[in-house]
């Protein structure tokens, strides 16, 4: 051996050396203090879902009671609590986590980068999700889980008409999830200004990174107003002030304003990075770039943007003056447009291309139909006085359930087909595929379709119960019926997911041929990303031979190692030129161990033991000190 | 399906209205998903593959999006717009001004209805049931008692919240006689899906003969069974949350029972206003509807029978 040993100690190969610098050493220490965008990530996913599969359980429950009239199956109490935590689970816990545990896992590999911005933020934002999550399902151990539904109007939720921790809960849990959410939001959002490959200028971002930054950028705006809404609201409950309570000079509908202002928003905020996912899926399975990528980026933005003016069209029936409630029926009808634009650039797309019917396709087919059901219903809740005899039916239900699943559960299911070959390097079943989006979109349609008519017929919304004789059994036995059915489909959908993971065929870099950088990469990724990083040269860098768009090209298998410390690449945030490079952090326990005593404080402030939530409170201010606190940075230069 | 309260098969000016806008939505609605249903299934049949074709940029498309995206659902939300708000001008007020004021209260979980008039011994009050002329607009005043509750007749007009610390003000109109079913439509609570009504609409004659009775104190008992059934009343619970206008009984929680056998139901539309549910919902009413703020009044048999009888004989 020594004879052929070379002379020199031997330099590792670069992929080894790179190895060493960012993989999470294994146990207890990498499981807890892991800040790999990859792994995070897929927390997320599986965290998401997980609460997604309880929201669907309690779904399950309430449709048994609603199957037939004047069922006993659930008493009041239980049922109003299944469907807060229904809505509160699917809105808060399951729409927006899902949909960054995709960013967080594509966007550094999409955009060419070895980690998101502020890799502990990142940890930071999983944990706080994670302990928010457990936090508010922790009320169903106590029998106190939050009653008042998802919206919560005051005074219903004011400590004289809900005695007990149940709205704690709700105004605490939800206080505690906003800061998971900033936190992400700001971390992509100078992700995408600082992070990308060198010559991905603005005109080359995938439309999923439109879609997650228009939404990171609405949280900013959208969130402080549920901040706000849920202080007040703790405020009024544990220290007798009066924000909502009009016989002490406060005024209910202040609850209202100041819950759409972040709740209509909060509706794009989880539907625009997973219609990104579609216009971004789609001109692959349709072997074509997208068509009118300009108009679909550019209706994204605004559709961010004029989100934040149709708030009042949740509150036509409270008595506003005619000419707001005008405005705000006209910005409803007006922020239509822009969908319109995404749907017929994805149908053009369709007939401009040659669609390959896999899976991902299916669901991607499957969404628009459902996405335009959604949208239409949705034109008729803007028009002022249909709108009053809509409101609150189960004509409502009906169309945010096709929003939501829809626009949502639809691309999210895509997303995974699609994804998780490059997540795990196995691909999931095809034929297996198939049964699920069939059994998934006629469940769906069999189920939420009825709802419309059990609304036109007059049934209201949130009743536990409802008498005989008024014409709604047929229609809500239809809708459990098909509820069941679509959840056969998730359950199909899960199956797939253990088979993949287990049989799953290899997968291959690039599966779908699909020209983004995620594709370049191994599947699954290493912990490095890319071992040089890359730079781009058009929108579709693994399709540029082929469509000749124009004479720069992207370079994948030459560029900058990094391999000398976490380091990753610093651009110019407009042009995209290189500017520096930037020292990324090493693992650290930091934002778990601060994301833990955040959950302390709270359960101090839920129990009114105000000692807990002191010592609660000193513990995150030593957590954040000892996080930022210069440790020994590894010295590249 | 025909006993359905839908707001498509309506009895008044305001609901006629609606349900003509709401019936133009829902045929464009039905129009734009079907073609574009039919452009998502014709595209797949006519260009889809099973294999991977090579990459390859076809030209044209964005005239699709001009014209599918931004032209013609441009054009369709107009006509929409228009529609909706020649629709909302036309049901603001009625065509004359309504002669007859009734003040609408939600508690939880009931209606507190009172007519109002001028001079207060002429104010007449029930609950969970609202007669009104037949062709006269009647003003809606709404306000709540505790929480947030919306006020809702589906076959004669939209929801107005009922909320605290304003009041709002609604119109109805019924153009034939008949009973409809009204129910609360905000979330207010464990027992938001029993609260119901009803809105009775009559010919002119008979409603101003039903209005003129329930102005009226109720009538002294006469008969033996009768006194013993208001001393009952008197001398039980029941006096505390109640009113019997022309009795002691002056309480204001639960509903104003001076003519409570006139009414169709009992506990706001959940049960029928018979001897038989009335005894049950006397006897145990959170067996009936849960958590109702009604206690349960522990009464000897006897008792409670010429209670009953008491209570059917207020007219």
């Amino acid at each position: 051996m020594a004879a052929t040993a070379p002379p020199a100690a031997p330099t590792p190969p670069l992929h080894e050396r790179l190895l060493r610098i960012w993989e999470t050493p294994p146990g207890l220490f990498g499981i807890l203090g892991t800040v790999d965008h990859k792994k995070i990530g897929k927390r997320y996913l599986v965290t998401a879902f997980a609460f997604m599969l309880a929201g669907g359980l309690e779904a399950a429950v309430m449709r048994a009671q609603l199957t037939a009239p004047n069922q006993r199956l659930l008493s009041p109490e239980t049922y109003n609590q299944l469907f807060s935590m229904h809505g509160i689970t699917m809105i808060f816990l399951y729409a927006s986590p899902i949909l960054s545990g995709f960013s967080n896992y594509i966007w550094p590999l999409m955009l060419g980068s070895r980690d998101m911005a502020f890799p502990r933020l990142n940890a930071l934002s999983y944990w706080l999700f994670l302990f928010s999550g457990l936090f508010i399902y922790s009320s169903f151990l106590v029998g106190q889980a939050p009653d008042r539904g998802w919206f919560a109007y005051a005074p219903l939720t004011e400590g004289a008409f809900s005695p007990g921790l149940h709205m704690d809960f709700y105004a605490l849990g939800l206080l505690f999830l906003t800061v998971s959410t900033t936190v992400g939001a700001i971390n992509f959002i100078v992700t995408l200004f600082k992070l990308r490959a060198p010559g991905m200028s603005i005109n080359r971002l995938p439309i999923f990174i439109w879609g997650t930054l228009t939404t990171s950028f609405a949280v900013l705006f959208a969130m402080p107003s549920l901040t706000a809404a849920c202080i007040m609201l703790y405020f009024d409950r544990r220290f007798g002030m009066h924000f909502f309570d009009a016989a002490g000079g406060g005024h209910p509908l202040l609850w209202q304003h100041l819950f759409w202002i972040f709740g209509h928003p909060w509706v794009y905020i989880v539907v625009l990075p997973a219609m990104g996912i579609m216009s971004d899926m789609i001109p692959t399975f349709c072997r074509r770039p997208l068509v009118g990528y300009t108009f679909v980026a550019l209706a994204t933005v605004s559709t961010g943007i004029l989100g934040f003016g149709v708030w009042v069209h949740h509150m036509f029936a409270t008595g506003l003056p005619d000419l707001s409630t005008d405005f705000f029926s006209a910005a409803s009808m007006v922020i239509t447009i822009p969908s319109a634009v995404a749907v017929f650039a994805w149908l053009a797309t369709i007939w401009h291309g040659r669609p390959v019917l896999r899976t991902p396709f299916l669901f991607a087919a499957g969404f628009i139909v459902l996405f335009v059901i959604g949208g239409v219903s949705g034109v008729a809740t803007a028009a002022v006085p249909f709108d009053r005899q809509l409101t609150d039916t189960y004509f409502v239900v009906a169309h945010l359930h096709y929003v939501l699943v829809g626009i949502n559960v639809f691309p999210v299911i895509a997303g995974f087909y699609y994804w998780l070959p490059k997540m795990t390097g196995r691909m999931l079943n095809e034929r297996l595929g198939r049964w699920n989006f069939w059994t998934m979109f006629l469940g769906f349609n069999l189920g939420f379709f009825p709802m419309h008519i059990a609304g036109l017929l007059g049934m209201p919304r949130r009743i536990y119960t409802y008498p005989a004789g008024l014409g709604w059994g047929t229609v809500n036995l239809v809708t459990s019926i098909g509820a069941y059915v679509f959840a056969v489909g998730v359950v199909l959908f899960l199956v797939n997911v253990l088979w993949s993971i287990r049989r799953g065929p290899p997968a291959g870099p690039n599966p779908w041929d699909a020209p983004t950088l995620e594709w370049a990469t191994t599947s699954p990724p290493p912990a490095y990303n890319f071992e040089v990083l890359p730079s781009i040269g058009s929108r579709h860098p693994l399709w540029e031979d082929r469509l000749a768009e124009g004479a720069a090209r992207s370079v994948l298998d030459r560029g900058p190692a990094l391999d000398e410390g976490r380091e990753t690449l610093g651009i110019t945030p407009l042009d995209a030129e290189p500017s520096e490079i930037l020292t990324m952090p090493e693992d650290s326990l930091y934002p778990f161990l601060l994301a833990l005593s955040l959950l302390v404080t709270f359960y101090g402030l839920l129990t009114s033991v105000w000692a807990l939530a002191i010592a609660g409170g000193v513990l995150v201010l030593a957590m954040t000190v000892g996080w930022l606190w210069p440790g020994p940075e590894p010295e590249a230069a | 399906m025909l006993q359905s309260p839908t707001y498509l098969r309506t009895f008044g000016p305001i609901g006629d209205r609606v349900a003509a806008l709401g019936w133009s939505l829902l045929i464009i609605s039905s129009v734009v998903v079907l073609v574009v249903s039919v452009l998502v299934l014709a595209g797949v049949w006519r260009r889809g593959t099973r294999s991977f074709a090579p990459v390859e940029r076809a030209g044209g498309g964005l005239r699709w999006i001009v014209i599918g995206g931004i032209v013609v659902p441009t054009v369709i939300l107009v006509v929409v717009f228009v529609l909706t708000m020649v629709t909302q001008a036309a049901v603001a007020s009625p065509a004359t001004a309504p002669g007859l004021t009734v003040r609408v209260t939600g508690h939880q979980w009931w209606w507190e209805v009172q007519y109002l008039d001028p001079s207060p011994d002429r104010i007449a009050t029930t609950a969970n049931e609202i007669h009104i002329p037949v062709g006269r607009p009647v003003r809606i005043e709404v306000a709540a008692g505790d929480v947030i509750h919306s006020f809702w007749v589906p076959e004669l007009a939209g929801k107005t919240d009922l909320i605290p610390g304003q009041t709002n003000v609604t119109w109805v109109q019924a153009d034939h006689p008949g009973v409809y079913r009204g129910q609360c439509a905000e979330y207010c609570g464990l027992q938001h899906a029993k609260m119901a009504m009803s809105v009775v609409a009559e010919p002119p004659a008979a409603f101003d003969e039903w209005l003129a009775r329930q102005r009226q104190p109720a009538a002294p008992p006469s008969e033996p069974d009768l006194k013993a059934g208001a001393a009952v009343f008197a001398g039980s619970a029941c006096a505390l949350c109640h009113t019997i206008r022309g009795t002691m009984a002056v309480g204001r929680i639960g509903p104003d029972l001076t003519h409570l056998a006139g009414r169709r139901t009992i506990a706001a539309g959940t049960l029928p206003n018979t001897r038989g549910y009335l005894a049950g919902w006397i006897a145990n009413p959170q067996a009936l509807k849960p958590g109702t703020v009604m206690p349960a009044v522990p009464l000897e048999s006897t008792e409670l029978q010429v209670l009953i009888t008491y209570l059917q004989s207020l007219n």
